[in-house]
């Protein structure tokens, strides 16, 4: 085993390690809690479904929880029970919202359901492999928790040369690293042989700071003949962040905002290899994880193996919390963790440690001073930014400039923090210019968006009018063109043939009398209905001048037509229009007919009643029409015919269905309204009248 | 059970902004001893008021601005303030002159820039230049060593009470500086303000402020980039122009390195964090322009020591320094640099 050379972390701090207080026994395994909030969304990525319902019986590492989304990671029961709620619970989150989950009450068996083991896994291919690991749920125990089978799938064209386990385990405080590659360093090189089988990568560095030196023994002693590097490298503070310690290990840096597989690396944490071994060679889903329980306000700070969804206070409380004495509780360490707002949220697949912690030991900051710009801050950022810059830019708000000063390149380890004289909370500077940052830049988008759509519409509206315009523009000349033409024709016509020029004058003629004669016909229509209103004798003698009137218009009409409609009978232009007519009628029949048929309303009979009539008056006028233009005989008659009146007593017969109808639809409305028995009476007489006459009628 | 929600990081290292203005004044003693020794209880008068006005004027313009008093003295800046321009100062300066240089540097140069931090120019060494410029007989009137007994002292500095001619004598960069006939040999020769390789008492002073500046390095207090550059900028210039030993000499390079302000300057002036540039690359050329320039002064200007001025130059500069000499980024292939903060 070669020595595999190391360059330096730029930057960096030391702070009190602290990692005594919890690493000076095995492993403990925690009591199984009475309830497990299992919460649906415990990695970076898409949240999953439930899959089982409230009173549902779940054994032990039966999956209750998917996604059909890609980036994610289903989620198996811990421990057998039933499912008594699922919904909104406490989660370890700094935002501290809720966040759904599957709460099950054990039934303290701990029941396994039957699990497919694959212990001769290197006959298997990379495509079970990886199927394995993702039906197990494994997502990243040791950071962000990004869904491992997403990482161990890269694109073909970036394979991966290498192979880092990051066992650092920088923050102080915790040691569930340390503990697990102490006691299951077998396992460890099992799963990392999976991950090898899996990615084929030319080198696998395991990399573990230098005060782990138990760790580190227990791994080389774990080698055997396998060809991996076991690295110790230096103790400092951020060193197992990725791309840090991609940069320790192999001089190259990660370009900004890329993922460490363009340069063929790839890193897992030593907990997710543990959970690749334990998903395929025993089948286990991830149900359970090593969390570090630690800080001066626990009487027995230690390691325990907890189920995933065991409530924080269970394992606190397990460990001697003196409730008393703890001043803030954290999850993960003390540089990156956040505080948890609930001691009831659940363990989840990413908390490798809580941190109950006293006052003392980790002290509220003194009141902040302004930056006296002393660059200490500059000197331990780990991607060398100028974090009193960045805070004087992030206190004006100066965007442009943050961005320029490469804002996005922080990862938030709290080195400059830590080491500010004048406790100045940089991190949360750069945090909420962060989110300032993003929050602008999707308005921007969505304004952006927002004018790109109605800059669009503007256009189509412009073209719109442009098409109707010249549509106008279009007509208005094949009018005027029309015109002309119809002005030289005449002309034309004139000058040729005064004959025909006489015959178009009685055309004109016979045209100016129609009209005279429909106009006075709708003139007497008129005064009729109003006759009929207000019976007045003034009225009824305008009336009866009107009609007459309408006959001088009439005769006047046919004096002048015999010429052209003695042989010509009803036009086809006519036949064509009753047609239409007829055609007419009938659909609004249909309609009628259909509304009826859904609304049985006695006004909508009425309607119907009426509308059928007026369509097999239609019909009959047209078929009258069409066999006088086929017989063509006697044009008065046929004319007659084509007019086709009511004949009076048809008309009677019309009003009387219309009048049952009525008195139907008023009888029904009284019911229908529970008027007194006299009114129902009364109307009841009035419809059997009705009904009567209509009956002497037929 | 509610529980406090505070963001990362809980840790917090131990370093305060108060114990950094300690350590600097901390640094300042074996300066202050050795000028003590040469120079009597002058530069301890100095002192004491240069601190008390320095006080008085923070005080009353934080009460102006309505701040918190108390809290902004215990910073200790004002005090560095202070100190640095006492020491400085020709030891027994009138009252009335401290009170103006310290009332410039405290309320001019800094809280009226916003205080503790905001300062674009080096508060001490405005006052300085303030007083220089305004009363240059007594800023140049340094007594001779072991001249000036106490009470003849305290006289002078309250009441204003004149010194016999013999006690007072021109510091050696001036000396330097009008003579035009003397060889090196015979001008050290002909007084007694000369030394081995400067002056008699400034070469001490010097060292003694070169020690606490270590001290200061050695705490990691600031970086070496800037008070070597300034040191090796100087050091390199009086090399090059180093004319011999002839009546025309600029001074050689150690006569540079061990006179007037130049150590306090370069681990007490140039080092103060907020008025410098504040790249560790910037700062070397904070310091190299410092160095540079002194010795521009030094040589060819008006006055015969040119800190002060330098240092207020390349305070002027610090911002653009800034821009041009940003870092490169983890991950970024080059550095960004220039005004532009567009991409």
């Amino acid at each position: 085993m070669s020595t595999w050379p190391i360059h330096p972390l730029r930057g960096g701090v030391h702070p009190p390690e602290c990692k005594a207080l919890s690493n000076q026994q095995p492993i403990q395994s925690a009591p199984l809690p009475k309830q497990l909030i299992v919460p649906l969304l415990q990695h970076l990525g898409s949240t999953t479904e439930a899959r089982v319902s409230v009173g549902d019986y779940v054994l032990k590492g039966q999956l209750i929880a998917d996604s059909a989304n890609l980036i994610s990671a289903p989620v198996h029961a811990p421990s057998s029970g039933i499912v008594s709620f699922i919904g909104p619970q406490p989660y370890p989150h700094a935002s501290g919202q809720l966040m759904d989950a599957i709460v099950i009450d054990t039934d303290g068996l701990d029941q396994w359901c039957s699990l497919e083991a694959l212990p001769h896994f290197y006959q298997a291919s990379a495509e079970e492999l990886l199927d394995k690991i993702r039906q197990a749920g494994i997502s990243g125990l040791g950071g962000a928790g990004f869904p491992t089978v997403i990482k161990l799938s890269p694109a073909p064209n970036q394979p991966i040369n290498t192979l880092i386990i990051n066992g650092t385990e920088c923050e102080p405080y915790i040691t569930a690293d340390d503990v697990l590659m102490r006691e299951k360093a077998p396992q460890l090189l099992l799963g990392i042989d999976i991950l090898v089988q899996i990615l084929q990568p030319e080198n696998v560095l395991i990399a573990i700071e230098d005060n782990k030196p138990e760790a580190i023994a227990a791994v080389r002693g774990a080698l055997q003949s396998r060809r991996y590097h076991v690295i110790a490298i230096p103790t400092i503070y951020p060193s197992g962040g990725e791309r840090q310690l991609i940069e320790i290990l192999t001089g190259q840096q990660v370009p900004s905002a890329k993922l460490p597989a363009q340069l063929g690396i790839l890193c897992q944490n030593v907990g997710t290899a543990v959970a690749v071994h334990d998903a395929v060679i025993e089948g286990k889903p991830l149900i359970s994880r090593i969390t570090t329980l630690t800080g001066q306000a626990l009487q027995k700070p230690m390691n325990v193996e907890c189920l995933i969804g065991t409530p924080a206070i269970e394992l606190l409380e397990f460990t001697g919390l003196q409730k008393a004495q703890m001043s803030r509780l954290i999850v993960g360490g003390p540089m990156m963790g956040f505080t948890l707002p609930s001691v009831d949220a659940p363990i989840i697949k990413t908390s490798n440690c809580l941190l109950a912690a006293t006052a003392e030991e980790l002290p509220a900051p003194p009141a902040a001073l302004p930056c006296i710009r002393c660059g200490d801050c500059a000197e331990v950022c780990p991607a060398n930014l100028l974090p009193q810059q960045l805070h004087f830019y992030a206190l004006g708000d100066d965007h442009p400039q943050l961005q320029a000063h490469n804002l996005f390149d922080c990862i938030e380890c709290g080195a400059c923090a830590y080491v500010c004289p004048s406790s100045i909370p940089l991190v949360q500077y750069y945090r909420a210019a962060k989110a300032d940052i993003r929050e602008q830049a999707q308005k921007l988008a969505k304004a952006e968006h927002a004018k790109e759509r109605f800059e669009f519409r503007q256009e189509r509206l412009r073209l719109e009018d442009e098409r109707k315009e010249a549509e106008r523009q279009a007509r208005a000349e094949r009018l005027a063109k029309s015109k002309a033409e119809q002005a030289k024709k005449a002309a034309q016509a004139q000058a040729a043939d005064p004959a025909e020029a006489s015959q178009a004058q009685a055309e004109d003629e016979l045209k100016r009398l129609k009209i005279a004669a429909s106009m006075a016909q709708v003139a007497l229509r008129k005064a009729e209905k109003q006759l009929d209103i207000h019976n007045t004798e003034e009225l009824q003698s305008q009336v009866e001048q009107l009609r007459m009137a309408v006959e001088q218009a009439k005769q006047n009409l046919d004096a002048a037509k015999p010429a052209k409609t003695v042989n010509d009978g009803p036009t086809d232009d006519e036949i064509k229009r009753l047609k239409i007519a007829a055609s007419m009628a009938q659909v609004a029949l249909r309609k009628a007919e259909k509304q009826f048929e859904t609304h049985d309303t006695d006004e909508l009979k009425v309607q119907v009643e009426q509308l059928r009539e007026a369509s097999a008056q239609a019909k009959q006028t047209l078929d009258s029409a069409t066999a006088a233009s086929s017989t063509v005989s006697a044009p008065a008659t046929t004319e007659k015919a084509a007019k086709a009146e009511f004949s009076p007593a048809e008309q009677a017969q019309k009003k009387a269905k219309i009048e049952v109808a009525m008195k139907r639809a008023a009888l029904r409305k009284a019911e229908r309204n529970e008027a007194d028995a006299a009114t129902l009476t009364t109307l009841q007489a009035e419809l059997t009248q009705a009904e009567q006459d209509l009956a002497a009628l037929n | 059970m509610t529980l406090p929600r505070i963001t990362s990081p809980h840790a917090k290292g131990a370093n305060r902004t108060q114990r950094v203005m300690l350590l600097v004044i901390a640094a300042t003693v074996p300066g202050i001893l050795t000028l003590s020794y040469f120079f009597g209880i002058g530069p301890l008068l100095n002192i004491v008021l240069a601190c008390a006005f320095a006080l008085l004027f923070e005080a009353a313009i934080l009460a102006l601005r309505k701040r918190p008093v108390g809290f902004f003295l215990k910073d200790g800046s004002v005090l560095v303030t202070g100190l640095l321009l006492a020491l400085a100062l020709p030891p027994y300066s009138p009252w009335w002159l401290i009170a103006v240089a310290t009332g410039f540097a405290v309320v001019f140069g800094k809280q009226l820039f916003g205080g503790l931090g905001q300062n674009p120019f080096n508060p001490a060494m405005l006052g300085y230049v303030v007083v220089l410029v305004s009363f240059p007989v007594d800023m140049t009137a340094w007594p001779a060593a072991h001249s000036v007994d106490a009470i003849a002292g305290l006289q002078h500095v309250f009441f204003g009470q004149a010194f016999p001619d013999a006690w007072s004598q021109a510091t050696v960069l001036d000396a330097l500086k009008i003579n035009s006939s003397l060889t090196i040999e015979e001008l050290w020769n002909s007084s007694s303000a000369f030394g081995v390789f400067a002056g008699y008492s400034s070469e001490w002073v010097n060292l003694a402020f070169l020690l606490g500046g270590l001290f200061l390095l050695h705490k990691k207090l600031f970086s070496w980039h800037a008070p070597l550059g300034m040191l090796a900028a100087l050091f390199i210039m009086s090399l090059l122009f180093w004319n011999g030993n002839g009546s025309d000499s600029q001074g050689s390079p150690l006569f540079h390195l061990l006179s007037g302000a130049t150590m306090l300057g370069a681990f007490f002036i140039v080092t103060d964090p907020v008025s410098s540039a504040t790249s560790v690359q910037g700062r070397l050329i904070f310091g190299i322009g410092v160095g540079v320039l002194i010795y521009i002064i030094r040589a060819w200007g008006g006055y015969p020591d040119g800190v002060a001025f330098a240092v207020l130059l390349m305070n002027l500069c610090a911002p653009t320094i800034d821009y041009f000499t940003r870092p490169r980024t983890y991950g970024h292939k080059a550095a960004k640099r220039g005004f532009k903060a567009g991409e």
